[in-house]
């Protein structure tokens, strides 16, 4: 199986957010995840993408689609070059927020996907890395 | 960005969402909702919802905020048609709508503005048979 390539795109205003969702959206039908997964992911996605605009200064979305054994997923990695997160417990609890939101961006989002990952430094950024695998 | 079309239907205020909302989309909804409810004197506000393919929390938030304005000028906000996919990633997501009223429908929405307009129009009378209001 010869998964599609990884795709860049920016997120520097609002309109890109929309554009990722898109993406995410057909990448998750090819994948074959069904209605409810496509739609965990795509709002995961969402939730994120808001983040990295909002906290991160904006950054970037690289997009693919790993395969493990036959399965195929749909992964989606969130970087920015911003302030980072400074205490990464507190913005993992749910309902926390450092300030607009409803606190639910990370603690919700990591709860839709199956595979989580956040690499925050100070002064260096962070990166959050999800997957969603078909059934 | 998009303004999305508000019906007046006697006294109720119709949104049928069929966008892919940008985050500059809600909040102009939200205040464009504000002021017509305002000019109108509408009693009720049906949000249709069953072109929407996700909700994240930036626009749940805003059924939230839009059902605690329309409460101050009186009038009821009921969400409708949300389709099975969004209501099982919102539960996941931890996002609780809070106030918002919310039906299977259309014609459901409509009968619970009409079910909940004659019994305070009921109340409203006797109100005002008591203590004039300043208008």
């Amino acid at each position: 199986m010869t998964a599609a390539a990884a795709i860049e795109l920016p997120i520097g205003a609002d309109e890109d957010i929309v554009r990722i969702r898109q993406l995410v959206r057909t990448r998750a039908q090819e994948a074959k995840l069904s209605l409810v997964d496509q739609t965990k992911v795509v709002t995961a996605a969402s939730e994120l993408a808001r983040n990295t605009l909002t906290y991160g200064g904006g950054g970037r979305v690289v997009i693919d689609m790993p395969t493990n054994g036959r399965r195929v997923g749909i992964r989606a990695r969130f970087i920015d070059e911003g302030p980072g997160i400074p205490d990464l417990d507190l913005a993992l609890t749910e309902g926390w927020t450092s300030g607009k939101g409803m606190g639910l961006g990370l603690s919700g989002s990591r709860r839709l996907v199956d595979e989580f990952t956040l690499d925050t430094e100070v002064g260096r950024g962070t990166t959050v890395t999800i997957v969603k695998w078909s059934r | 960005m998009e303004r999305i079309p508000i019906l007046k239907i006697g006294d109720v205020l119709l949104v049928s969402i069929q966008i892919d909302l940008q985050d500059r989309d809600v909040l102009a909804l939200q205040e464009d909702l504000s002021e017509q409810i305002c000019d109108t004197g509408a009693r009720g506000v049906v949000i249709d919802i069953s072109a929407v393919d996700i909700v994240d929390s930036f626009i749940g938030r805003m059924f939230a905020t839009i059902a605690s304005t329309s409460r101050l000028f009186d009038a009821t906000t009921v969400v409708v048609g949300m389709r099975p996919a969004v209501a099982i990633t919102l539960v996941e997501l931890g996002l609780t709508l809070g106030n918002v009223r919310t039906a299977l429908n259309l014609e459901k929405g409509l009968a619970i503005l009409r079910q909940i307009g004659g019994t305070r129009s009921d109340v409203l009378g006797r109100a005002d048979d008591d203590q004039p209001v300043d208008r």
